[in-house]
């Protein structure tokens, strides 16, 4: 080996050890930009139970929302109960209309007709999922807000309405992967049920979809956490009064909302604030939980 | 018998559905295009918004939403295909990389609330960025990251492992291999879901708000001096974007003619951020047609 090759040996190690080095810091970055979001929006998060001694029972099932008060024990009222009632029933909802609607479309795309399903389908479905959250937000408030105080009555601003605009903003995450779901099953399974004298209907709800259920949960479970924590968009239809919704017309108000509302006109240190951060370190935990949900069902599906 | 009408009914109930959804889709489009194409003219996307009378624009908005665009790509893109490339090449199957996973799972499922939030807490705080284009733009990027790494990593596992084998039966080092035949390879893939996700960017809103701020200063474009607040080029200036706007003027509301702006505004984000997916595929197409055309 001569001095040439040594060289040209220990600049490839060199650089080796650059790009080697560079990447890894970039995966390492993925783990402390997540602990630390954990790390400082629950050190913020935790004064409502620490400084100023609410106990989290009465955060997360006191309704009495009153945090300029003070009560007898030196306590503010801080009852998140509603905003988080508001966040379940409206995800709830919209889980429940969307996931059907979901499930029919990627059956149409996988089984009834690829042709129309790849050419028409699928692209409107990507096309749903391009548009911005403010958008959904806007239509809903420009149409289906005076449409529903026209037919329904009320204000319009409802829980039926931001159940509506996240039933349309969460089809396009379970429709498809449900539809990567479906597509994926072994033709066998479709063979051997025809075989069997199985018409096509037969075949989707007997063989397909239980085979399918696995992967089509996980996108159910996406969906909700896209609901649960949207905020813009039903923020601006929901109606945002600070009270339980009596039923599916009358205005109510969530986790988020109450979040992009306040957070801006509140000062920091103070409970209002506190119990607003509390309130996010709230959405971070149940998103974390829909995660470890979903590592759950993929575990078992192996 | 009973059997094939069922299947009759279920075939006609998904054929229903199809319709429905893309005719609901239609509608949509439809009617924000429709609304907004009367609003939209030149005076709509180059004079400033006006206070408490009509005829405002969204210029600035426009430009800041493209700067923040631009200047959260820069952050993204070299973190994120770094990340891509740790994760396909060098990973090694065990608890560190399955917590990268868990990690890059629970970032992207993190409302984006959330993490404007935690922007607002770190960048304009602690780190004093204020309201700026800059917190704006690294918030962007905290969302951005985990979808950035993992089309990048999908996009480098795309790669024909037998280019790779060949590289490195050359002599070429695991990094040269991956600098100089990987990633050239792996670039339709990158390139295409680089511009999708730069069209997310456009159309974020919620972890803007305490980020990248909810005013813009007028801009001066004959100041060039990055440093100074008022010049179109400062990273340091609040930077409301167009989506941000389209909230703001719903909520407050204090041009007369709310209604008309937010019509105008809305078509011009859907138009914008359109045109970031039909590039996105076009270019696909074409790179797929390419790649067969040179077998």
């Amino acid at each position: 080996m001569d001095k040439n090759d040594i060289a040209i040996i220990k600049s490839k190690r060199k650089s080796e050890l650059i790009g080697k080095s560079y990447t890894t810091a970039c995966g390492m970055l993925i783990i402390i930009l997540t602990l630390s979001i954990f790390f400082f929006i629950a050190s913020k998060g935790v004064a409502t139970f620490t400084t100023d001694h609410v106990s989290i029972f009465d955060f997360l099932f006191s309704s009495t929302w009153a945090p300029e008060k003070i009560g007898s024990r030196g306590q503010p009222y801080v009852g998140a109960a509603i905003f988080i009632a508001g966040s379940i029933i409206v995800s709830i909802f919209a889980v429940l209309v969307s996931t059907p609607i979901s499930i029919c479309s990627a059956v149409f795309m996988t089984e009834i007709s690829p042709k129309l399903g790849e050419k028409f389908l699928r692209p409107a479905i990507e096309l749903f999922a391009g548009i911005p959250s403010v958008v959904y937000g806007w239509i809903g408030l420009s149409i289906l807000v005076p449409f529903l105080r026209n037919t329904v009555g009320g204000l319009g601003f409802s829980l039926l309405a931001a159940g509506i605009v996240l039933t349309i903003m969460i089809f396009p995450t379970i429709a498809s992967v449900a539809a990567d779901s479906l597509r994926v099953l072994p033709s066998d399974y479709r063979e051997a049920a025809y075989a069997l004298g199985a018409t096509r209907w037969q075949t989707i709800k007997g063989v397909l979809i239980p085979a399918a259920l696995p992967q089509i949960f996980t996108g159910v479970v996406l969906g909700m956490a896209r609901a649960f924590g949207e905020a813009l968009a039903v923020q601006m239809v929901i109606g945002n009064s600070i009270k339980f919704p009596q039923g599916l017309t009358d205005p109510t108000i969530t986790l988020t909302s109450i979040i992009t509302m306040d957070m801006g006109n509140t000062v920091a240190g103070s409970a209002w604030n506190n119990a607003l951060w509390s309130m996010a370190l709230l959405l971070l935990l149940i998103s974390f939980g829909f995660i470890i949900l979903i590592r759950r069902i993929s575990k078992r599906g192996d | 018998m009973k059997a094939k009408t069922y299947d009759r009914i279920a075939t006609a109930v998904f054929y229903t559905v199809a319709l429905s959804v893309m005719l609901l889709l239609f509608l949509i489009v439809g009617y924000i295009l429709y609304k907004g194409l009367r609003t939209i003219n030149l005076n709509f996307i180059t004079s400033s918004p006006k206070f408490m009378e009509t005829g405002g624009g969204v210029a600035p908005q426009l430009y800041n939403s493209f700067c923040m665009l631009v200047l959260s790509m820069v952050i993204t893109i070299p973190l994120g295909v770094g990340a891509g490339i740790y994760m396909a090449e060098y990973a090694k199957p065990g608890k560190i990389t399955n917590f990268i996973r868990l990690c890059i799972e629970t970032l992207s499922s993190l409302p984006s609330i959330v993490i404007g939030l935690f922007g607002f807490l770190i960048f304009v705080n602690r780190m004093k960025l204020g309201f700026s284009l800059l917190s704006g733009a690294m918030a962007v990027t905290v969302l951005n990251l985990p979808s950035m790494t993992r089309l990048s990593e999908d996009a480098i596992r795309g790669v024909d492992p037998s280019i790779k084998e060949a590289s490195l039966a050359l002599g070429a080092s695991k990094w040269e291999t991956i600098y100089k035949v990987i990633i050239p390879s792996a670039m339709p893939g990158l390139i295409t879901g680089t511009i999708i996700s730069a069209g997310r960017v456009f159309g974020e809103a919620a972890a803007l708000l305490y980020t990248g701020g909810m005013t813009t200063p007028e801009l001066r474009f004959d100041i060039l001096n990055p440093l100074v607040r008022n010049s179109p080029l400062s990273p340091l200036r609040p930077a409301e974007t167009l989506s941000v706007y389209i909230w703001k003027v719903n909520s407050e509301a204090l041009a007369p003619d709310a209604r008309q702006i937010a019509d105008g505004a809305s078509a011009l984000l859907l138009i914008v951020v359109f045109l970031f997916n039909f590039f996105a595929r076009y270019l696909g197409r074409i790179f797929h047609r390419h790649h067969e055309g040179s077998k």
